[in-house]
């Protein structure tokens, strides 16, 4: 059941101290932003925009609390500026939990193309990058939330269809 | 009056206040009349100074004032949405509204022309909405900091700019200067 490993997930956010989250959503991400929402330990505020997403994840954390952000891949094309000028500049952690749309198992086509520079666009960005494909790759989220702290970093979580599907 | 005046006129009320201050000249400027550690300085990333100063007034109790432009805040319209649906009562969005990109050669922005973005915030759904003229800013940010409640002021003001350098603040630095002090006030210290 996806809503099992949605839950999985979150509890990995709040047992790492994630208590602002604010997400775009994506049809891959409804479970995980359904129990984000629902979670009493998150303060859960909603982003029209990915780059908009950041700024309040910067904001969040510069107030003491450990942000996250959670969106689709296409949005690695909205947010170059800002990873780079906020993110990284000031060194801000921020882990992004990201649906990996446009890998096998996509239906709509127009995903693709982004697919196709996600992982590009992240190695250019020199942005620490984790890509989820089965169920037991959820056994990685723990570590690599901890290695976000510890590195000041952004880091990319790519889940894809098949992440999900197994679900 | 030109920003630059507005911000000289209000460093009294906002001195003892968390800062987020808008790329550009405007942090320059403030930089040059009134560096603190309780101001943050955006060095780049343009639209974004009402997104993280909500993230702070979110996170933490202390009053924070956030400096945006109007071109600024064109950039990034939808914010005005996020804003009114997570009302912070510690927050004030002060837009400076010159009606104009000062920092890149004062172009003229739409909200000089044909749109106002006091209609804008509270077709947004904000609920305390303010515009008024350059001169009455000082006065009108101090109401709305004693007010305790969100508010979003307009202040329109004449284009123009002053000569001030860059800051070279290393932006860690300007982070974690920061970031110290909202630590500080938040735990009962100085």
């Amino acid at each position: 059941m996806s809503s099992d490993l949605s839950g999985r997930i979150v509890g990995d956010l709040v047992n790492n101290d994630i208590d602002f989250v604010t997400t775009v959503p994506c049809k891959q991400l409804a479970g995980v932003i359904e129990a984000i929402e629902n979670h009493d330990a998150i303060l859960h505020i909603p982003s029209n925009k990915e780059d908009e997403g950041m700024g309040l994840c910067a904001g969040a954390y510069m107030g003491g609390k450990r942000p996250c952000i959670v969106m689709q891949n296409t949005a690695i094309g909205v947010t170059v500026n800002t990873l780079v000028t906020l993110i990284q500049f000031y060194q801000i952690p921020l882990p992004m939990l990201i649906s990996y749309r446009g890998e096998v198992g996509e239906k709509v086509a127009c995903q693709v193309e982004m697919a196709l520079h996600t992982k590009a666009l992240l190695d250019q960005l020199s942005i620490p990058t984790f890509h989820f494909h089965h169920r037991d790759d959820v056994e990685e989220l723990d570590g690599i939330l901890k290695h976000t702290w510890m590195c000041r970093k952004p880091t990319a979580i790519l889940t894809d269809a098949g992440f999900w599907r197994a679900a | 009056m030109i920003r630059s005046e507005i911000l000289k006129s209000i460093v009294p009320v906002i001195t003892d206040r968390l800062v987020i201050c808008n790329i550009g000249l405007p942090s320059q400027e403030l930089f040059q009349l009134d560096d603190r550690p309780s101001n943050f300085y955006m060095l780049g990333t343009m639209g974004l100074c009402s997104s993280i100063g909500l993230g702070l007034a979110l996170a933490q109790p202390g009053k924070v004032v956030a400096i945006e432009g109007d071109g600024s805040v064109l950039t990034n319209l939808a914010t005005l949405a996020t804003i009114a649906n997570n009302a912070s009562d510690n927050f004030v969005l002060l837009i400076i509204d010159n009606g104009s990109y000062g920092s890149t050669g004062d172009q003229p922005t739409y909200a000089g022309m044909r749109t106002s973005l006091a209609k804008v915030a509270t077709a947004c759904g904000c609920e305390h909405v303010i515009e008024c003229e350059a001169e009455e800013t000082a006065g009108t940010l101090q109401d709305a900091l004693d007010a305790n409640r969100m508010t979003i002021i307009i202040a329109k003001c004449q284009s123009g700019n002053i000569d001030v350098p860059v800051i070279e603040m290393n932006p860690v630095l300007i982070r974690e200067r920061f970031m110290a002090e909202v630590a500080s006030r938040n735990s009962g210290g100085t």
